[in-house]
């Protein structure tokens, strides 16, 4: 291969390194209004009255909109979300009003100056609050809310915003049988994306009504379709741009800011309105990470071999559904971590509460489920009195296992697990795990937790390519796909460099995104884009190559078939010596004389998702995504038994790839993965106080991980190619996330010999833990 | 952005600075001095405050000098945390001065600024309460020089429209055995949970604390305790930490319960780092 | 003694030219740097301090563009990522190790290191390399790459 497997630099590295790349908020602002939000101060109350005539009257100030404004209300799933509070605030943060003006200090002043009068309501802060006998409905009629597909289930008079269920086997004869069991309760508290770039929007309409948004997005074709539906525009009116984001890490998923600055420039006349949220907005009011609890039952046999499964989920999803329902769903897809345990009730909630609203994070859920079960097994272990990396290989998922949704699995389709355990072991130098002394008052310990995730796309899911080339005979690659630095289009500038048989730097990608270009992609989401738009590359790659054997065949007198493209040049078989260079064939050939000889080459691709079924609502068989990416992960700390603080030493992952397309990108990748689990895990969290406010709201007190902290990230790959997919690559992108959270916390108990239940795990935590422990054998 | 509407003042001589801002208040605007400034935009764009006017005091010659002669060292207001650093002049000074804020708002932040702010933590007191540490104040009276000690109680109390010209700090502070330690929640770049200075003069360790309550103290008690060789030391640790002048400070960042814990601790690794001649 | 009330023209010394602005006396350096000049390589990351995205070198030091008013910045010597012309050893090696993701941090980083080598024309000990970093927040990377990014400036000056 002369393209795949080499590691090539990011395809849009210098623009990154000389600020050439603009970004949503670096487009110029000349001429351009600015809008502020006002969000809630309370975490759930009714709306007495608005008064914003204060606000209208600063100098420079163009409207002022609230609730009133925009009757429609939002959701990709469940429509229960307005764009600014109606009558009610749910959650403190959530949009009030929003003020266009002149200057954004102009705006800030007006509002400042808005008076909103508010009658507070009781709320519900975590998910067994919300569930518990009594408590105030988040909503008043969740079943009453429009969906807009059919496997969403709100509960009436509940705050259950959907349920999902599993049932496998015979549960309670299983556990019966069973030698050991853990039951426990596992909890995480939501946290934030934190992209580097806040979430910007702008937005302008033409007089003749033609909408213009440019926004920091990962999925422009949504942005399109839901202020088309919302505002019953034709879609072919309506433009999306996106040029470079600022990270997205899922956060970029929901169409949030554009229905606001859309709003914002209606009510202006259409003139150009630039929103861009201030640091404690983009926590406190866009949507966030999800919370969890969890009741996880585990029992194995004598041989360590896992029996039987009881779990339920609790979702917190914050105020409003977005995309969490299908969280909850992907959770119940996934629920058993890579392990084939044949007897598995599941039951995954998703949670009304009066928290900020949460929507899709890096691995959809699976980090924070992991947690819980890649926990749970290792008491199980603890219990069992087995190595907790060989009670893994003992349960591991294999081919002919069948998933929780009872998916047969093949290495194809899951990948090789029990190579990852065994790849990982060496990597880690695991030894066993177990505590281990080094100083007075020192232990060394390690964790391990594996992963899996199959994705969750809509079911007829869809991607496209276009190719063109230029005179030079290099090529430009246009998707729908957006760069947010997760390198995917340097993976698919190398699948069609390796299809075309060309030098990787003869692929031009097109970074920006323009739904008026560029061919539609579901969104940037779910790791897919190798997948999904690098199956629409290979097919936009065989329509080009089909065009060039025909060019070719024209020019060199020579049927088709035995026409070969490789190395830029265009040739027969026969006699390779003789050639055309692409440059000179590409748009076409022109003999010695001026003869005109076949067509200009454009490569055209579509791709949609095959064979994804729903999941059928009583026992929850189905297959909701094409493949799984599977992989096993250690973590080693080095803890103080005296202060509870801890370092963490290392970090390695194995992770079955199918295909290494770039080394070093796909290592960085998963490193910086692996850097925000182990961020998440060890400080991050949403802090609310008694009445329900966000305590972190800001870079200062909400932790994140600085350098100087980080471990020794080691990421090695296990190749069990994907049928079907590019050069059998699998999805990688968010994976690397996913067990870090387990793995540290297994590795912790390991060290304090103390079961660590919940999340993060911030010294005084873990201090607390140990000291209600020991009080209580008092 | 700052919303506000504010008027920049930025004088040349300590007269200047001072008439300004005095007139301002006279005429009932809300003036505020200005230095590295980190503190007055972020809480001015939050709107937390909203100062009418800001007297800059990083041209005034006094607020910038920074130099060692025989009488000890002198710190102009404005110089920054990094400055302080970079000068090695205060070892422990500089310590405090290299764990506020991180490396690059070290380059902003000044020694003036961190003193007066409004900020909780003040950590640059803790090395000037330690170190019999003397202030130069220009107010209605001209140049005053004080002992740092009584005009900082948690805080600095000036007499109005006072600005902070220099710190001095007399030479044997500059070579006294020292101990600083900055302990957070568990980043390194964060507000401490307990920030601890300690300077030894004639073998007699004096010790200054921040982030432990609600305000930077020294306290007489604690060190009198502390230094109370006939005591074992965990004792001496358990008694200092009932010494403390207020109940524990409690927040996001650490329960007060949390913070003993951390504090005794400390004292632990700073006796036994005495006992076995680490300082 | 200079007084600024409401709009105010000022000249800003900017990757060596002098550039004039007009700005009110509460303005921030970064927005201005951006909205006037054009220079949005100085990314809004948190306007608080905390991200550092919106580094600049004021001086041969590094600062958050947040943090400092325009108006202080007259008669100060400014440079931003723009300046360093794509020549700086740093951006080089943040190519070549991968030491960005989203790039969106990356202006930011690049200011600190090549203010580091401005400051330590020979590699420094790791703790000072890691004192003047953890003044930046990179979301998308391990921290690794930009370690080794950083070792490569030192390394490789000569190339």
């Amino acid at each position: 291969m002369k393209s795949i497997g080499k590691s090539i630099w990011r395809k849009e590295a210098w623009d990154k390194v000389t600020a050439i790349a603009k970004y949503t908020d670096d487009l110029p602002a000349t001429g351009v209004l600015s809008a502020r939000l006002l969000t809630s101060t309370h975490a759930h109350a009714k709306i007495k009255k608005i008064d914003v005539s204060k606000a209208l009257a600063v100098p420079g100030v163009k409207s002022v909109l609230t609730g009133k404004d925009c009757p429609v209300l939002f959701g990709p799933l469940l429509q229960d979300r307005p764009a600014l509070a109606r009558d009610v605030v749910r959650y403190a943060g959530e949009p009030v009003a929003l003020v266009v003006a002149q200057g954004e200090a102009a705006a800030e002043k007006a509002v400042r100056l808005i008076e909103v009068e508010y009658e507070p309501l009781p709320f519900v802060l975590t998910p067994s609050q919300a569930l518990a006998e009594g408590a105030v409905l988040v909503h008043g009629r969740p079943d009453g809310y429009r969906k807009t597909v059919t496997d969403v289930y709100p509960e009436a008079g509940t705050n259950i915003a959907s349920r999902y269920k599993i049932r496998k086997g015979n549960v309670e004869e299983a556990f019966a049988r069973c030698e050991a069991i853990v039951h426990e309760r596992f909890s995480l508290p939501p946290s934030d994306h934190l992209a580097m770039e806040v979430r910007a929007a702008r937005a302008e309409i033409s007089p003749e009504g033609r909408v213009l948004i440019t926004t920091s997005s990962q999925a422009p074709y949504s942005v399109r379709k839901q202020i088309s539906e919302a505002f019953m525009i034709p879609a072919g009116q309506i433009q999306v741009r996106v040029p470079f984001v600022g990270g997205g890490f899922g956060g970029k998923v929901p169409v949030f800011l554009e229905i606001l600055a859309f709003l914002a420039s209606r009510s202006v006349g259409g003139k150009s309105v630039r929103l861009s949220l201030p640091r404690e907005q983009d926590m406190a009011s866009a949507p966030c990470r999800i919370g969890l609890e969890a009741d996880i039952k585990l029992g194995a046999d004598r041989e360590g071999i896992i029996r039987a499964a009881q779990m339920t989920f609790r979702l917190d999803c914050g105020a409003y559904t977005d995309n969490s329902p299908y969280m909850a769903k992907a959770v119940a897809v996934d629920c058993t971590s890579p392990y084939h345990i044949e007897n598995l009730n599941c039951d995954s909630l998703c949670v009304y509460t009066n928290h900020t609203y949460a929507t899709s994070f890096r691995s959809f859920a699976h980090e924070s489920y992991t947690f819980c079960v890649e926990r749970a097994i290792d008491m199980l272990a603890r219990r069992c009195g087995i190595d907790p990396l060989e009670m893994r290989l003992k349960n591991a998922i294999r081919p002919g296992s069948l998933t929780p949704t009872r998916v047969m699995c093949t290495g194809s389709l899951t990948g090789n697990l029990t190579e990852c355990l065994k790849k990982v072991k060496a990597l880690s130098k695991w030894e066993g795990g177990k505590a281990v002394k080094i100083k007075e008052d020192t232990v060394r310990a390690k964790g391990v937790a594996c992963l899996w995730k199959t994705p969750n796309p809509p079911t007829d899911a869809a991607s496209g390519a276009l190719i063109t080339f230029n005179p030079d005979g290099s090529v430009n690659l246009n998707t729908g796909a957006v760069e947010m630095g997760s390198g995917g289009q340097t993976n698919l500038a190398q699948i069609l460099a390796e299809k075309l048989g060309m030098d990787p730097g003869m692929v031009h990608v097109v970074m920006d995104v323009d739904t008026r270009t560029a061919p539609e992609y579901w969104k940037t989401a779910a790791s897919l884009t190798e997948y999904m738009v690098g199956r629409a590359v290979m097919r936009a790659a065989d329509d080009a190559l089909g065009q060039l054997r025909q060019n070719g065949a024209q020019a060199l007198g020579c049927p088709p078939e035995e026409i070969e493209v490789a190395n830029g040049r265009v040739f027969s078989k026969k006699n390779p010596e003789k050639f055309i260079a692409f440059k000179d064939i590409v748009q076409g050939y022109k003999t010695d004389a001026g003869l005109s000889i076949g067509e200009p080459v454009l490569g055209r691709g579509g791709f949609m998702l095959k064979g994804l079924s729903k999941l059928d609502p009583e026992a929850g068989k189905g297959k909701t995504g094409p493949s799984w990416t599977l992989g096993a992960q250690v973590v080693e700390v080095e803890a103080s038994l005296k202060t509870f603080t801890y370092r963490i030493i290392s970090a390695s992952t194995v992770m079955d790839v199918g295909k290494v397309i770039n080394p070093e990108l796909m290592r960085s990748v998963i490193a910086g993965g692996m850097s925000m689990g182990v961020s998440l895990a060890s400080r991050e969290a949403f802090v609310y106080d008694q009445k329900g406010i966000p305590q972190t709201p800001n870079l200062r007190t909400y932790k994140l991980l600085h350098i100087g902290q980080e471990p020794d990230y080691r990421v090695d790959f296990v190749e069990t190619p994907e049928e079907g997919s590019p050069y059998g690559v699998r999805s990688y992108t968010e994976h690397g996330i996913i067990g870090i959270p387990a793995a540290l916390a297994n590795a912790l108990s390991a060290a304090f010999g103390r079961e660590i239940l919940s999340l993060p795990l911030t010294p005084e935590r873990i201090w607390r833990a140990v000291k209600e422990d020991t009080d209580d054998s008092l | 952005m700052i919303p506000c509407d504010v008027v920049y003042y930025r004088p040349g001589t300590l007269m200047e600075a001072y008439e300004a801002y005095r007139l301002l208040q006279i005429e009932g605007k809300k003036p505020l001095y200005y230095a590295g400034g980190s503190e007055i935009i972020t809480m001015s764009r939050a709107g937390s405050i909203r100062p009418s006017a800001i007297v800059d005091i990083k041209r005034i010659p006094e607020c910038m000098l920074l130099s060692a002669n025989d009488e000890g060292l002198h710190i102009g207001s404005a110089c920054t945390l990094n400055q302080i650093k970079e000068s090695r002049l205060f070892p422990l000074l500089g310590s405090s001065c290299g764990r506020i804020a991180d490396h690059t708002n070290q380059c902003r932040i000044t020694l003036g600024g961190n003193l007066c702010g409004t900020i909780i933590y003040r950590e640059t007191s803790l090395p000037l309460l330690l170190s019999d540490a003397r202030v130069s104040l220009f107010g209605s009276q001209g140049m005053r020089t004080v002992p740092f000690q009584s005009v900082f109680h948690g805080r600095m109390r000036l007499k109005p429209s006072e600005v902070v010209v220099q710190i001095h700090v007399p030479g044997w502070a500059l070579k006294a055995p020292f101990f600083h330690v900055k302990h957070t929640t568990n980043e390194k770049i964060d507000y401490p949970l307990v920030s601890a200075a300690a300077l030894w003069k004639d073998g007699n360790m004096r010790i200054a604390f921040s982030g432990l309550c609600s305000y930077p103290f020294r306290s007489s008690k604690i060190e009198a305790v502390l230094n109370d060789w006939s005591m074992p030391v965990s004792a001496r640790v358990d008694k200092a930490a009932e010494l403390l002048p207020e109940e524990p400070y409690s927040d996001v960042e650490g329960s007060g319960e949390y913070r003993l814990f951390v504090l005794k601790n400390m004292l632990h690794a700073l006796l036994e780092d005495y006992t076995n001649g680490k300082i | 003694m200079v007084r600024y009330e409401g709009k105010t023209v000022i000249t800003l010394n900017v990757n060596g030219q002098p550039h004039e602005v007009m700005v009110r006396p509460a303005d921030l350096l970064l927005d201005v740097l951006r909205e006037q000049l054009g220079l949005t390589g100085a990314k809004p990351g948190c306007k608080n301090g905390d991200c550092g995205a919106c580094t600049v070198i004021i001086d041969g030091w590094p600062a958050k563009s947040c943090l400092v008013l325009a108006v202080e910045a007259e008669g100060h010597v400014i440079l931003t990522v723009e300046g360093l012309e794509g020549k700086a050893p740093i951006q080089k090696s943040f190519v070549k190790d991968n030491a960005f993701q989203c790039g969106y941090c990356t202006s930011g980083f690049l200011m600190v290191c090549h203010a580091l080598q401005m400051q330590h024309p020979d590699m420094p000990e790791e703790h000072v390399i890691e004192e003047w970093l953890q003044s930046n927040i990179c979301r998308c990377t391990s921290y690794q790459e930009i370690r080794r990014a950083v070792h490569g400036m030192y390394n490789n000056k000569g190339l």
